[in-house]
């Protein structure tokens, strides 16, 4: 698959660091939690969920996402894709809970969304985490789509703390599915609450790992022990492929070497 | 089970360098999943970052990729090659690249302690500045760089060819010359792609070499003329996908086939290939590969 060229039709900032690009072709087709790869011509490549079919939200946090950052409506990206396993469809009047972290919510919005156009809008809630208010992503469209706990690192929006002190407080039982998307060590941390209360295998996680080739064939993103792809047999996983893992340990960079998460 | 400069591999699929081969626990699974044995990214004296990406695209008749030898180092590598040693029934093959014969050595040497089964000589890599084939297209360089690793090492040494030199039977018999056990043949060959919506090159590397289905007759020609001239076994390389397109690897004179960018379709890909090539030797009467290997030379 070669790239299509997009042209960027909006921006929108999401938070300081944090913005929407809006493109004029829409991947009708990807499932929440798939990957696109993002060619900023001339610079890099990088791997990029979709926030809405049209668009992607991306944090600035290096080289390419900062080039990204310098394009403006007019300018133009190559995308391929979708790539990668989204995440698991909840049947109709299944209970779902999301748990969000920071630019993690970029997956979950639009899953939070479909959920709620093809049930009953009542069945989705969101635990929406940030390190303060600026830095909340999409909080009206998980607001819209259901119940929504809010928690910040500084307390200036919801409650004081993490997405995890919500998590312990809840009843994890009353839910069919649970979908987590954020920092690794946030996810470490639901991953190890859903464990000790059995229900990660009731869990999806959608994963980060250095990619180069995305379609499943150089193994720069295998996860040890089991030699599982992030780019193909991911991005999302089930909990239960999750157990005795490096996942919250430590992770690949580029070369391959072993680097913290 | 098939044997192979004295390894003794559960089916002549192997999987190629640079095809999941990154982590112990890759290689691990490649071996489960049904490959007669494997063959680890390519590894060098320095942990490189390889290029930028996009580094790998599919196009409308294989696959383009520049990779850049990224690896960690045989320093850091060395956990992962023991754990691919523990982990698989199969022998593991280390495949190292280098500037000169020194650093081949430092690289064998560092990963000697995990015990490969054998190595593999990277002198064909077509896109990394003063590795891979910058060397491997020099008969001299090629020929001191096996003799060096040989020399040095007790396991066997296989030497992977790029096909994009005038004459690769030159480069094969240098290499048989400096004490080979084998050689693999091909690498991919040197390929770009545009985009044409700017005239960007895809790759950011710009250029890189050509795998899968388009460079199979590209290997076939060379796995045949290097069949006619060396004694020793040649391993077939390229575009291969399905039991047909290894039946005629072997046909033109290899001894085995190794698997790269097939993956793509499925990591159970070794096993559909070991039990075609099964089924059609059983249909044909033949008592083994050995009955093919090179059938393409006798009846003409």
């Amino acid at each position: 698959m070669r790239h299509i060229n997009v042209t960027i039709t909006n921006t929108v900032d999401e938070s300081p660091s944090t913005r929407t690009f809006f493109f004029d072709k829409s991947f009708e087709s990807a499932i929440p939690g798939q990957f696109v790869m993002v060619w900023i011509r001339g610079v890099d490549e990088i791997p990029m969920t979709l926030s809405y079919t049209n668009a992607i939200t991306v944090q600035k946090v290096g080289d390419a996402t900062s080039a990204l950052f310098k394009l403006d409506v007019g300018d133009s990206l190559g995308i391929r894709g979708p790539f990668g396993n989204g995440f698991t469809l909840p049947q109709k009047d299944e209970k779902i809970l999301l748990i969000a972290g920071g630019v993690g919510a970029a997956p979950l919005a639009p899953l939070a969304e479909h959920v709620a156009n093809s049930g009953t809008w009542s069945n989705v809630t969101t635990i929406l985490g940030a390190r303060n208010v600026n830095e909340l992503i999409f909080a009206n469209r998980f607001f819209m789509t259901g119940e929504i706990h809010v928690t910040t690192d500084d307390g200036t929006q919801g409650r004081r703390g993490f997405v995890t002190d919500v998590l312990s407080e809840i009843d994890i039982s009353e839910y069919d599915k649970i979908y987590t998307c954020g920092p690794e060590i946030m996810m470490a941390r639901v991953f190890e609450i859903l464990h000790k209360a059995g229900a990660h295998s009731k869990a999806e996680f959608s994963l980060h790992r250095y990619f180069k080739c995305a379609i499943g064939v150089c193994g720069a993103c295998c996860m040890d022990p089991h030699g599982l792809r992030v780019c193909k047999d991911g991005p999302v996983f089930n909990g239960e492929l999750l157990v005795d893992t490096e996942f919250g340990k430590y992770k690949r960079g580029a070369s391959g070497i072993r680097g913290r998460v | 089970m098939v044997t192979l400069t004295g390894l003794k591999l559960k089916n002549p699929t192997i999987l190629a360098a640079g095809i999941m081969g990154t982590t112990g626990a890759s290689l691990v699974r490649m071996a489960k999943e049904g490959a007669g044995a494997v063959v680890t990214k390519s590894i060098g004296p320095e942990p490189k970052e390889g290029h930028h990406n996009p580094s790998m695209v599919q196009l409308e008749c294989g696959f383009l990729n520049a990779m850049g030898l990224p690896n960690p180092s045989y320093e850091a590598f060395l956990q992962e090659l023991e754990f691919a040693k523990n982990g698989c029934s199969v022998p593991v093959i280390a495949s190292i690249f280098g500037g000169n014969a020194d650093d081949f050595l430092k690289v064998a040497d560092g990963l000697s302690p995990a015990k490969p089964d054998a190595f593999e000589l990277n002198v064909s890599c077509p896109h990394a500045e003063g590795y891979g084939a910058m060397i491997g297209s020099d008969p001299y360089v090629v020929e001191e760089i096996t003799r060096a690793v040989c020399d040095s090492v007790d396991v066997p040494v296989w030497v992977k060819l790029t096909p994009n030199v005038t004459d690769i039977v030159s480069i094969g018999e240098a290499a048989e010359r400096g004490g080979a056990d084998a050689v693999v043949a091909i690498n991919t060959v040197r390929a770009m792609a545009i985009d044409i919506a700017t005239g960007y090159p895809i790759l950011g590397n710009r250029f890189g070499g050509l795998s899968g289905e388009a460079i199979k007759p590209i290997a076939v020609k060379c796995v045949y003329d290097l069949y006619a001239a060396l004694d020793i076994p040649i391993i077939g390389v390229g575009g291969i996908s399905k039991w047909q397109d290894a039946i005629e690897m072997m046909m033109a004179g290899a001894s085995a086939v190794q698997i790269g960018s097939a993956v793509f379709d499925g990591t159970g890909v070794f096993g559909s290939i070991a039990d075609g090539i099964d089924n059609y030797l059983d249909k044909n009467g033949h008592a083994g590969i050995k009955d093919i290997i090179g059938l393409a030379h006798e009846v003409i």
